[in-house]
């Protein structure tokens, strides 16, 4: 199901003394099963960006249809809308309150007045596609359980609502390496594997290259920049004046380039990059 | 050579939400040097931030001791000399600022050792000049981003003119431009300043620039030295989960192809300059 | 958004008002309270008002930002003054409509308990439109100073209001986003009964106490990093200094006093 936004604009507070422009004429389509990731410093719109793609902000103008239907229209209830597009929260753990894992995860689909078969299916799913044991951690409760877990039971309580669209606001903040990659990892496998659409908010250059097919880069509350991470990574300077980067292994192959090294444009992970270094230089010798 | 912090064999013992002892610190020794910029790597969980806290007496060893520039933390005496000596800066930003102005924050500290007004207020322009932040000495701190907030925590602990300074993943909740800034800060700190700087960080590129690397693993030191050494430790940073920078990590690609590459290298130029010399 | 509620609605400015020392506004303001309840007649609202407007002129507060200050208590005020037309004894009958009576001291009792409310509350809000919740604080803890004799917190009290400050934005947008992070899986805060209502904060206010006690938490540890160790031997940045103006503000004042005694009981 496709996502279309069209021309959306949206003012905080219009009228009052501190009115401000969030969000400025912003237009893109996401395709069906596509993997996106939305690039941005801090108060360039991409939370407010986020936020109307699941209702929780409405337009000041323009629209967004998802699965051919308008969502920015009064007549949608919100609950078709939180079952198509799922939205986690920057550190979503800060939202868990329930005694139990299990309780908690069940939240958003006895929201959905679903039945009790049906919920507790969909909680042993949920934790099943983040990767936590629920025998081992369906009774205990969220507040004793590690960061990290508790970060997953807190994205498994958004999955455990079925969205086809999954928009996760910086999943890895605060997370040391090993459970960033943890969760990286199994974002990866929710859009392999389950097919899901995923949209990334990232603040990690080497995060996105590793994981997206498209970029979205926003600026001053614009989009600055959207196409694939070898189009976005080739406008160095202007990421740069955006207080953005580029991963650190396409500065070596653009140094590499500019030495005479005849090297593919489209490098942005060390994998990619050692593979092409590789075939140069073997090439050489060999020749 | 003055030592400013003597870790000598420390543990620390805590108990567990199910009431089992546990050792967050397992024999640590550590000299810190004046003037030395130390970055402390690890995982969530390894042990660095309950060393940090042994650092400003907030914390007390179960076992072994500290000593701040020759003063044993356990001294209740010296407890306030200690603060002031060692200052700590924390993670969370929002939670370190105590009042509603900017200025009136970075006063606290100098406020809560009881110097004179006219005193006060110098220490205040200088550290808020000192991070840049002077002008926004009026400003409410939540209207300020993560970085800026940080900084004007940093100027609150400089305003007390501490001989150290110890920031606990100050780092984590920032973006990039934010971490830029911070690391901007504390380098600044430590080369004009003459601060001797305790980092600890879970971000690998923070330590390229330290004097000294130090490794944490379950409440043990596993890996120190220049960060050269540290990082061409590959293999073991692996093991453990941490990262190491891009450049090092295609340094150790290329190598276990049978390249002849040095696995020391850890900035872009060096890099380059290897690979074209093969 | 919730971040730009301000508490106290603190107006900046530099006006003369705006640079009293915190102190002796409080303690005008609270005299001005006070003589409110001795005005009987309206000279003595006159001078009242002579002396509002004087004041709220050299704020520079804008009349009509202190008139939209009294909109939430229009219907307060309303009531106050037909209540005191109508249930007020009388013996100059105005008019009689079946059960209401309206009579001349009724009427001048509704009008004189519907100014006194109005003066009330915009003598206060000036004050709290003209003084910043830090100077407030300040001006708080310097006046309670004699209690200390008799063991009373000052410090702890004034330091519990700066905290309070300071926290208030920061739980605020915390709880905008808590609320919308709970409705993304679901929740509903806006439909259902009082019952229904009242039990789906619980999403929203369990995770608000958790954080907020661990921001206690980490703010405590990071105050005493700073060497804090309560009221004892703490001195303070900026010392509260009375100027001639306060002197002048007084004197105005005592003034005020003066005549609105005079008026009543002469």
């Amino acid at each position: 199901m496709p996502i279309i936004v069209e021309n959306l604009t949206h003012i905080y507070m219009e009228g009052s003394p501190f009115e401000a422009v969030a969000l400025d004429d912003v237009s893109f389509e996401i395709q069906d099963g596509e993997f996106v990731g939305l690039i941005g410093h801090t108060g360039s719109g991409k939370s407010t960006l986020v936020q109307h793609l699941n209702g929780l902000l409405k337009p000041t103008k323009g629209r967004i249809i998802v699965d051919g239907v308008d969502i920015t229209a009064k007549t949608k209830s919100p609950k078709w809308l939180r079952q198509h597009v799922g939205l986690v929260f920057q550190y979503p753990e800060h939202q868990l309150f329930e005694e139990t894992v299990y309780l908690d995860i069940a939240f958003g689909p006895k929201n959905l007045n679903l039945p009790d078969d049906e919920v507790e299916k969909r909680v042993r799913e949920a934790m099943e596609l983040v990767g936590l044991d629920y025998e081992f951690l369906k009774d205990r409760s969220p507040f004793e359980i590690s960061g990290g877990q508790r970060r997953r039971v807190a994205i498994a309580g958004v999955l455990a609502m079925k969205p086809k669209v999954l928009i996760l606001d910086e999943p890895t903040a605060g997370l040391d390496p090993r459970g960033r990659d943890e969760i990286l990892g199994q974002i990866k496998d929710l859009h392999k594997e389950r097919g899901m659409t995923i949209i990334l908010v990232s603040h990690s250059m080497e995060d996105i290259a590793k994981l997206v097919d498209r970029i979205i880069v926003m600026n001053k509350n614009r989009i600055a920049l959207i196409g694939k991470p070898e189009e976005v990574f080739s406008h160095v300077d202007e990421l740069y004046d955006m207080g953005l980067g580029i991963p650190q292994i396409t500065h070596v192959i653009r140094g590499l380039r500019k030495r005479g090294m005849d090297l593919p444009e489209n490098i942005y992970t060390v994998e990619q990059a050692a593979a092409a270094i590789l075939e140069k230089i073997r090439g050489r010798r060999n020749a | 050579m003055d030592l400013m912090i003597q870790v000598n064999d420390v543990h620390f013992d805590y108990l567990s939400h199910e009431g089992q002892e546990i050792a967050a610190l397992n024999g640590v020794t550590l000299d810190v040097k004046k003037g030395e910029f130390i970055v402390i790597i690890g995982h969530n969980g390894s042990g660095k931030s309950t060393l940090a806290k042994h650092l400003n007496a907030l914390l007390k060893p179960s076992k072994g001791i500290v000593y701040i520039k020759g003063m044993d933390t356990r001294d209740q005496d010296k407890l306030w000399d200690i603060r002031q000596t060692a200052g700590m800066v924390f993670q969370n930003p929002d939670n370190q600022i105590v009042a509603t102005i900017v200025e009136e924050d970075v006063a606290f500290g100098p406020e809560n050792l009881g110097l004179p007004p006219e005193e006060i207020r110098k220490r205040v322009d200088e550290a808020l000049k000192t991070v840049g932040m002077d002008k926004y000495a009026h400003s409410a701190p939540h209207y300020l981003s993560g970085g800026q907030k940080q900084r004007v925590a940093i100027a609150g602990i400089i305003a007390m003119k501490p001989e150290i300074i110890v920031l606990d993943e100050p780092t984590a909740m920032l973006d990039p431009s934010g971490r830029r800034e911070v690391i901007e800060t504390i380098k600044y700190l430590n080369k004009h300043e003459g601060i001797t700087v305790v980092h600890i960080t879970h971000y690998m590129e923070e330590a390229v620039d330290a004097d000294k690397v130090i490794v944490m693993e379950q409440g043990r030191i596993v890996l120190q030295g220049t960060p050269e050494d540290v990082f061409s430790k590959v293999e073991v940073l692996k093991e453990i989960g941490l990262d190491v920078p891009q450049v090092t990590e295609l340094a150790y690609r290329l190598r276990a192809e049978g390249l002849d590459i040095p696995l020391n290298l850890l900035k872009v130029e060096e890099m380059v300059d290897a690979i074209c010399q093969l | 958004m919730l971040r730009d509620i301000t508490i106290g609605q603190f107006f900046p400015g530099q006006s003369s008002i705006h640079r009293l020392d915190p102190r002796v506004k409080i303690v005008i303001t609270f005299v001005f309270i006070v003589i409110i309840f001795f005005v009987k007649s309206f000279i003595g609202y006159a001078m009242i008002l002579a002396y509002m407007s004087l004041a709220v002129a050299l704020s520079g507060v804008p009349v009509r930002y202190m008139l939209k200050g009294l909109k939430p208590l229009l219907f307060i005020i309303a009531l106050t003054f037909f209540i005191n037309i109508f249930f007020t004894s009388g013996e100059r009958v105005i008019f009689k409509f079946w059960f209401l009576t309206l009579t001349r001291e009724g009427l001048l009792q509704g009008i004189f308990m519907a100014l006194r409310l109005i003066f009330l509350v915009a003598g206060t809000s000036l004050l709290t439109l003209t003084t910043s919740p830090i100077a407030l604080t300040d001006g708080i803890e310097h006046l309670l100073q004699p209690l200390k004799v008799l063991r009373f917190p000052v410090h702890e009290l004034a330091m519990m209001m700066t905290i309070a400050l300071r926290f208030i934005p920061t739980l605020l947008e915390e709880t905008d986003k808590i609320m919308k992070a709970q409705m993304a899986r679901g929740a509903d805060f806006e439909s259902g009964n009082l019952f229904q209502r009242a039990r789906a904060l619980v999403p929203l206010l369990v995770p608000l106490f958790i954080s907020a006690f661990r921001r206690a938490d980490e703010l405590a540890m990071a105050m005493e990093s700073r060497c804090y160790r309560g009221g004892e031997n703490r001195t303070r940045m900026k010392t509260l200094k009375t100027a001639g103006r306060d002197y002048i503000a007084l004197a105005v004042s005592a003034l005020l006093v003066l005549g609105i005694l005079l008026n009543s009981y002469l």
